[in-house]
């Protein structure tokens, strides 16, 4: 290593699925030497206390992501796009079930 | 609107800052050496109790010892992880700590005399730690916020581990008692050191508190671990060395001495009863863990190259 002790390890993101029938949500990041020991690792730092059963670890730099300067292009035009939801439409209170 | 419209806006609206926002430079500043001081201070603060593993009275009290410590851990990688967020690298800042650029909590400066000093650690130290991280909670930058929520849920078992060994202890024999309450009278000023120095002297609060990074001010915060601990202090039976405390009806509070602040001074420029000992200890486990993660980065490396993937 060049430069001492810095970048030893590549960084990986760690997603948790706190219990069966829910998505796996991302709680936070790890440095491991490959993605084995991520996992092993992100068993003992983040699932100390029954927070999951099941891992996900990511390598950080393979995560693609929206530009936060992007937001605007990205998710403005759903804004104006009212009727995809339910409510735009007006049905009479007298028709059931819909 | 621009970048430093955006952060302004989000702040104002006491929204979250994420990793990839636009922010100032200061924030971002500010924030690493808050973290990084954070994380450094779970980091060193494993050793005042790791010392008493060994010497746990029963195979229940080193459990709960270990897994305490573990926690301890746990809770400075979060904070690295949040602080790596920022542009930070974990590497770079253990590096800042060893050599004295970075510094961590001034309390685990002081020695664990006896196993009470355990309890009282839990009870005391780790009470005005939550005090503290509550408020962080809400903190503006997401990443330590949500590292911060994770920790507080941890820490209540530290306090309630520690007030409970220290119940035992008070149940025990006059010597017991005894080491109890020298362990209060040891830790409780510099537990009020804790929260920093007064207000009027703390330069940067003012603008962490602008930024909501931080909710409280130095002297909000002591007070309201003051009006906590003493009557836990009474249920325990231990003295709080402060002759000046005692209740203010008037103000709804307790009034309180005032901490020796030139000893403040003097633990966090390096010269506290085991300031040295504790670097030493955190580069030599630096040191000795250095031939762990090359064998384990070579090992994966070679997987990679043989084709195996990357171990997945």
């Amino acid at each position: 290593m060049s430069d001492g002790i810095r970048h030893e390890w590549p960084l990986f993101e760690v997603f948790v699925r706190a219990k069966r029938g829910l998505n796996h949500v991302h709680v936070g990041s790890l440095r491991a030497a490959d993605h084995g020991m991520a996992l092993q690792h992100a068993r003992d730092l983040y699932t100390r206390r029954n927070e999951g059963v099941s891992i996900w670890v990511v390598r950080s730099d393979d995560v693609v992501a929206s530009d936060p300067d992007d937001k605007a292009a990205y998710f403005e035009p759903s804004a104006d796009k009212v009727y995809r939801h339910p409510t735009y439409y007006a049905i009479p209170e007298s028709v059931p079930h819909i | 609107m621009t970048g430093e419209e955006i952060f302004a806006d989000t702040i104002a609206r006491d929204q979250r800052v994420e990793p990839r926002d636009w922010m100032p430079d200061g924030y971002r500043q500010t924030l690493i050496r808050q973290i990084a001081q954070h994380a450094h201070s779970e980091i060193i603060g494993m050793q005042p109790e790791g010392e008493w593993i060994t010497r746990a009275p029963s195979l229940r009290r080193k459990a709960i010892l270990l897994a305490k410590v573990q926690d301890e851990a746990g809770h400075g990688l979060y904070l690295y992880s949040a602080a790596e967020t920022l542009g930070a690298d974990r590497g770079d800042l253990t590096q800042r700590l060893i050599e004295g650029r970075q510094k961590y909590s001034s309390i685990f400066n002081y020695p664990t005399l006896s196993f009470a000093d355990v309890g009282v650690i839990g009870w005391l130290v780790d009470g005005a730690a939550i005090c503290n991280q509550v408020p962080l909670c809400r903190s503006s930058f997401g990443p330590y916020a949500r590292a911060m929520i994770r920790i507080c849920k941890e820490e209540s078992f530290h306090q309630r581990q520690g007030y409970e060994l220290l119940m035992t202890m008070m149940g025990g024999t006059p010597e017991q008692r005894d080491m109890v309450q020298d362990a209060v009278d040891r830790w409780w000023w510099p537990s009020l050191m804790m929260f920093g120095p007064p207000d009027a002297d703390s330069p940067n609060s003012a603008r962490s508190m602008a930024w909501k990074i931080k909710r409280h001010s130095n002297d909000e915060l002591r007070q309201r671990f003051v009006d906590m601990s003493v009557p836990q202090a009474e249920a325990l039976g231990v003295t709080l060395p402060d002759p000046e405390l005692r209740w203010n009806a008037e103000r709804e509070h307790y009034d309180f001495g005032t901490p020796d602040w030139s000893e403040l001074q003097r633990v966090i420029t390096g010269d506290g009863p085991l300031n040295r000992q504790r670097i030493a200890r955190r580069r030599q486990a630096d040191s000795d863990g250095a031939w762990v993660r090359e064998a384990a980065a070579a090992y994966a490396e070679k997987q990679r190259s043989a084709g195996n993937g990357s171990g997945r």
